[in-house]
């Protein structure tokens, strides 16, 4: 037997310190927003992995297509020349 | 009710300025003094706007660069200026300002952008010394706001810094091919050298003393360094630079302090930058021409973009 309502599912990103970027760890499934970090404390952070939650609708991700990863990040294949490293700098010059 | 909503804003301000002070990072829905969030706003648009505007002095020599290889390389680097604006107007806007406003604030002239970028490019070798100078410049004021207390601003500054190293590098690439070339190309370098050097020191700002953001912005970690520390350790790290290359700084007075390990430079000449500041400068008016006329050419595309966007959304309603 189904449930009358079916809960979404939201992703899940954590800041593990002050400072840093928040970062995707997983999903949770959860009645409501609040539910969602509720749950995702309980269920991501029981080892003191973050100081912040932020939690997103699945439904809300737009995510690229993986099938089209070649031909989508193909453009950046190319151009060594956007690194450092590609650039010949002497020895003796410093601090570049 | 008055003085308990004073009092209250007294303890904001002091658990504000704890946070601060214990190196904490200030992220978008926390609490903030209105002048901090005036303050970072100004900065961080004023930032996106020099990237942007950067983008026109070295625009200049796409069509131009010596090889296909020279070529490729300057449109990366001014994609990558077009993608900072890009991070920093992002940065600016979780303050709670629009990307609109901004931009009208650029285009009206209302908003400063850095004045290095009303100075003209009239040969190569100013490519290579915008890379070498002004980005070596531009990364050394960087460095520092990588630990700005603002969260968004500091992370999007780590960003840039890592994707700006190769910026530098391929200017002193250029200037080095250029000052191991025929007399002719050494000379071109030289004069690079000479149009760019003053206006580079200039980048890190008025004397501590003079400049009127300093302090405030030193007590919320906004600001790391003083403008004056910044530019002698510019000096310091770029004169030994010059030497290898065998130009010469346009610096009759500079000497080496053997006591203090600086090289003492001589006198700035602020009035100049009070000049470009005040839109005096060489290309000031040439910029936000430039500026303007790319926005009104590119409506079209918004519009186009935003009809497209919400036929799509018809058309999904109505499936």
């Amino acid at each position: 037997m189904s449930d009358s309502r079916e809960w979404p599912l939201y992703e899940i990103f954590i800041r593990a310190r002050g400072g840093l970027d928040h970062k995707h760890v997983g999903s949770i499934h959860a009645v409501d927003a609040t539910q969602a970090i509720e749950h995702a404390r309980d269920v991501y952070t029981r080892r003191q992995e973050g100081v912040s939650i932020w939690a997103v609708k699945s439904t809300d991700i737009i995510a690229s297509d993986p099938a089209d990863a070649d031909a989508f990040f193909e453009p950046a294949r190319d151009k060594a020349y956007r690194h450092p490293t590609f650039y010949e700098i002497p020895d003796e010059v410093k601090t570049l | 009710m008055h003085t308990q909503s004073l009092d209250s804003l007294a303890a904001l301000e002091k658990r504000f300025q704890e946070k601060v002070d214990a190196e904490e990072r200030i992220e978008p829905q926390d609490w903030m003094p209105a002048a901090y969030r005036q303050t970072l706003i100004r900065q961080i648009s004023q930032h996106a706007h020099s990237e942007i505007v950067g983008m026109l002095p070295e625009g200049n020599w796409i069509t131009r660069a010596p090889t296909l290889k020279r070529k490729t390389i300057l449109m990366a680097k001014v994609q990558d200026e077009g993608g900072h604006g890009a991070y920093l107007y992002g940065a600016a806007e979780t303050l709670g300002v629009s990307r609109d406003q901004l931009v009208d604030q650029l285009l009206e002239g209302t908003a400063k952008y850095s004045s290095i970028f009303n100075y003209p490019t009239p040969t190569w070798a100013d490519i290579g010394a915008i890379g070498w100078l002004v980005d070596g410049a531009a990364i050394m004021n960087q460095i520092p706001l990588c630990r700005c207390s603002y969260g968004p601003y500091a992370r999007a500054m780590v960003r840039i810094c890592k994707e700006e190293s190769f910026h530098q590098r391929q200017g002193f690439e250029i200037m080095l091919v250029l000052s191991r070339g025929t007399p002719e190309q050494k000379r071109l370098a030289q004069e690079a050298l000479n149009r760019w050097w003053w206006p580079s020191l200039m980048m890190f700002g008025p004397p501590d003393a003079d400049s009127k953001h300093s302090a405030q912005s030193m007590r919320w970690n906004i600001k790391r360094l003083g403008n004056d520390e910044l530019r002698q350790r510019f000096v310091d790290f770029t004169v030994p630079q010059a030497q290898f290359l065998g130009l010469a700084i346009p610096d009759a007075q500079l000497t080496w302090d053997e006591t203090e390990h600086h090289y003492r430079y001589g006198a700035i000449d602020w009035s100049e930058f009070q000049q470009v500041l005040q839109g005096n400068g060489p290309c000031n008016r040439e910029r936000l021409a430039a500026r303007r006329r790319a926005h009104d050419e590119g409506r079209w595309v918004r519009e186009a973009a935003t009809a497209y966007a919400d036929k799509e959304l018809r058309n999904r309603r109505s499936a």
